[in-house]
């Protein structure tokens, strides 16, 4: 269909691209090209400097080091308003228009056709029109945006950006929140746009996308480069294993001395078509059992967040049927999961953990008080959880009566499982506990982690990392675009049969 | 769980020094205020501290301070609670009050109006009043946390109906009451020296204390203020606490007007408590309590509250006329607000900061 494009040489090139920020090394030498009429995808994990790549090449970020270079003249974009008049125009994920606007309006905010210093309607309504036919858009000039799915307005905010003589356009996660019907109208307007000879960069978690319209895929780990592969010569397996960093060649199984507890009783835990309506994932059953650790592997946005988030009714309209120790229960809020013996380590400590200007003490003792009311823990009592959780996991902070803010990452961390260990649950549900904290901390937590379920208690745990899965986990769990695709028992988990289900290739 | 735990009770929380922690407390800053309005009052009002006993009551500037801000210290400590926990405002405590006035005020005179002999029990009065406020803010807290409406647009609500409300309830009439024991509540009780309003303000501070640090309110509050989403998933019900801190603005509110009528001898429903929303958010910020909600300080407020009097009185004692005080209050506000604002405290931090370096490099 074009081959001429593909052998065309890039258009875009950006060289050695280094960014750092405090602390960070976002981007180290990143090379990255995309040609006139080619779709690109750029993949990574967290923190794999994807956006900051992106925002370096839109202006929103400077660069510190590296060369951009456009049709073969070196460019310095300092702004966003450089990088438009460039040509260079990025749709985010959250549609970037005025919903109560018309569909025109929003194609030409700002740049509004005029005749005599006034807005000239017809002009606009009737270049709105033939824009929107030329995309094949179906949707009125004149109609509130509001009125359209967000798939329609997806593809508005695409037009808009196309209409300013658009040569490379960045679709940043467009499809996250489509359904399929949808992504495919999205797609339909990207082969359309391609044809055109825009030159189109895709960021996207589902890899069964980037397989369906991507010509060439850029893969970043860390803020490197990986390297620049043509989709027919990736094949999947090999894309993940080259996002999350190991070659299949060198893995070695790790023996493991975790026996399989209790796997004949009745389970603590069982989900059966378990899910819920604001997460978008699809039914899933799971049977979790007394002293287990099971993992929960996956890429980003996989789903693996939002699967344990159903099971303690932290996402809003649960459906299906969730059994405690045999018992059907009906959990339809945090606080009923935690009368049942659960507790959910978030993934994200900032937005959902902690309380930034509570002290310490008060962050360890508010799940387990929340369990008894308006009847307050005494003083002396709430000292005493506290002073002896400080001590357990070695939490640093001057004194319990610190604001948790002025704790670091890690110890911050500490203080959330303290909270929750206090409450004595049950079943522990860690999301990426050990991300973004210490190497020392790390390996504290997953020691803690084999010891708790030593001693009883269930644990689903959640990491970006399979080695410390492979480490601390009884069963693995592996999760594909918002599926639950497969499980993987204590004597098929390895780095190789994790990495096959992860892509999707044999090993279910 | 069998976690190996030490039994070492010798932990000391490290104390920050006294100084330093004073200075970094925001209720150190309205301390200072305080502090400053009542020097001035040292220097230019001589009589200031006086205190004499007239008609069996102590009276003087300082305890007709604290009489007169009774009123604002009741209504503010409601408000605290809302800003802490919604991060939004209560409007509607001025109407409150005349509606809480007016449904003691109808059980007293009962249908016939009589002026003289209550219709109903005194206390049962009372009782019906604070139930009033209580509804209203129940009405508040429903619109809040069961509609999510923004705190300022719900109690608009009452705000403009509220004193309506309260005229229906008296027939459109101003109430009046002439037996003496009306005004126990908000003169004087007969052999009490004190004025029952200052009494009735220290009771309702003591009891809020007490509630928000006997109870775990005060920590939910706070929480449900600080992280809604963190709230939630450590299993409290922020739409519970939500009502709750409502309903408590709205029986306080309740109280400040049973009071408020009780000192006038009557009810008017136009006038009970007009503008006082206003002071009482003004005492909150001015207690050093973030208006985004998340931690207070009751005691900030309530140092907010007499301040705001305590500048009022002063500037009568100082001759300021009437229809020039506001003007006179809103500088002096304005100079306090931008001074405990974080952009000056930044200004002045740099400013600090750059001439103790330029001191460094002459000295080098």
């Amino acid at each position: 269909m074009d081959s001429v494009n593909q052998n065309q040489t890039p258009s875009l090139i950006m060289t050695g691209i280094g960014k750092s920020f405090p602390g960070v090394r976002a981007l180290n030498g990143v090379d990255f090209k995309l040609r006139r009429g080619e779709i690109h995808a750029l993949m990574g994990e967290n923190g794999a400097g994807k956006s900051t790549l992106v925002k370096v090449l839109t202006g929103v970020y400077p660069l510190d080091e590296g060369t951009i270079e456009l049709d073969g003249t070196p460019v310095s974009i300092r702004s966003t308003q450089d990088a438009q008049r460039l040509g260079i125009s990025t749709v985010y994920q959250e549609v970037n228009l005025c919903g109560n606007l018309t569909v025109a309006e929003n194609l030409f905010l700002g740049r509004e056709p005029r005749s005599l210093g006034l807005i000239d309607w017809k002009a606009m309504n009737r270049k709105a029109a033939e824009l929107l036919q030329e995309l094949n858009i179906i949707a009125e000039p004149t109609v509130q945006l509001d009125s359209y799915s967000i798939a329609v307005q997806q593809m508005i905010a695409i037009a808009r950006a196309v209409n300013t003589d658009c040569k490379f356009l960045i679709l940043d996660e467009p499809t996250s929140s489509l359904d399929t019907d949808e992504v495919k109208k999205l797609f339909t307007l990207m082969r359309q746009l391609k044809e055109k000879g825009v030159g189109i960069i895709f960021i996207t978690h589902f890899l069964e996308q980037v397989y369906e319209i991507c010509d060439r895929i850029t893969v970043l780990r860390n803020g490197e480069l990986v390297g620049e592969y043509e989709v027919e010569k990736l094949p999947r397996l090999e894309l993940v294993t080259k996002m999350m960093g190991k070659e299949l060649e060198n893995l070695s199984d790790l023996s493991s001395s975790k026996d399989q507890l209790h796997t004949d009783e009745e389970p603590l835990l069982e989900a059966r078509e378990l899910s819920s309506g604001t997460s978008k994932i699809a039914p899933f059953d799971l049977k979790i059992h007394k002293g287990e650790v099971v993992g929960f592997a996956g890429l980003l946005g996989s789903g693996r967040s939002e699967l344990v988030r159903a099971l303690y009714g932290a996402d809003k309209a649960v459906q299906g049927q969730l059994f405690v120790k045999g018992k059907s229960v009906k959990i339809k809020k945090p606080l009923d999961a935690i009368k049942k013996g659960m507790a959910y380590l978030p993934e994200d400590r900032k937005v959902d953990g902690i309380f930034a200007d509570l002290s310490v003490r008060e962050n360890i003792i508010i799940a387990l008080q929340a369990k008894h009311g308006l009847k307050r823990m005494t003083r002396r009592e709430m000292e005493k959880y506290a002073d002896e959780y400080i001590k357990l996991l070695n939490i640093k902070t001057a004194s319990m009566e610190t604001p948790i803010k002025s704790l670091s990452g890690g110890n911050q961390q500490k203080v959330i499982l303290a909270r929750w260990l206090l409450t004595h649950p049950e079943f522990m549900i860690l999301d990426e506990p050990t991300r973004g904290i210490d190497v020392g901390t790390k390996t504290e937590i997953q020691k803690l982690i084999l010891k708790l379920a030593a001693e009883g208690m269930s644990v689903a745990f959640i990491s970006a990392e399979i080695d410390e899965m492979l480490r601390t986990c009884s069963r693995i769990v592996v999760m594909r675009d918002r599926r639950k695709v497969g499980e993987l028992t204590q004597s098929e988990m390895n780095q190789s049969t994790i990495m096959r289900t992860i892509a999707g290739e044999g090993g279910q | 769980m069998n976690l190996h735990i030490s039994k070492d009770k010798s932990l000391e929380p490290a104390r920050k020094p006294f100084l330093k922690k004073l200075l970094s407390s925001r209720l150190t800053f309205s301390l200072v205020i305080l502090l400053i309005v009542v020097v001035q009052n040292i220097i230019t009002t001589p009589t200031f501290f006086r205190i004499t006993i007239t008609n069996g009551l102590i009276s003087g500037y300082i305890p007709d301070i604290l009489d007169e801000a009774s009123l604002l210290v009741i209504v503010s400590l409601g408000m605290t609670l809302v800003i802490a926990a919604t991060g939004g405002v209560d409007i509607s405590v001025g109407s409150i009050m005349a509606i809480a006035a007016s449904f003691c005020g109808l059980m007293l005179n009962g249908p016939e109006y009589r002026t003289d002999v209550y219709h109903s029990p005194y206390f049962l009065a009372l009782l019906v009043g604070l139930l009033g406020g209580a509804l209203c803010g129940a009405f508040n807290g429903f619109l809040v946390a069961g509609l999510k409406l923004q705190p300022m647009i719900a109690t608009l609500i009452l705000f403009t109906a509220g004193r309506s409300i309260a005229k229906q309830i008296t027939h459109g009439q101003t109430i009046y009451i002439m037996n003496p024991t009306f005004k126990y509540l908000g003169v004087q009780i007969p052999g009490v020296p004190v004025r029952t309003t200052i009494i009735v303000s220290f009771v309702m501070i003591l009891i809020v204390v007490l509630f928000t640090k006997l109870t775990s309110l005060g920590l939910y509050v706070q929480s449900v203020g600080i992280n809604g989403a963190s709230s939630r998933l450590v299993g409290l019900n922020a739409r519970v606490i939500k009502f709750m801190v409502f309903v408590i603005s709205g029986v306080l509110a309740g109280a400040a007007g049973l009071v408020g009528s009780s000192s006038l001898g009557s009810v008017n429903s136009g006038e009970l408590g007009l503008n006082l929303e206003m002071d009482a958010i003004l005492a909150v910020a001015l207690g050093g309590n973030l208006l985004s909600g998340g931690k207070f300080s009751i005691a900030g407020t309530v140092i907010g509250a007499y301040t705001i009097q305590a500048i009022t009185t002063t500037l009568y004692a100082m001759n300021v006329r009437a229809d020039q005080l506001n003007v006179f209050k809103a500088l002096i506000i304005i100079v306090i607000i931008v001074a405990n604002s974080d952009v000056f405290k930044e200004r002045i931090r740099k400013l600090t900061g750059k001439v103790v370096r330029k001191n460094v490099s002459v000295g080098g």
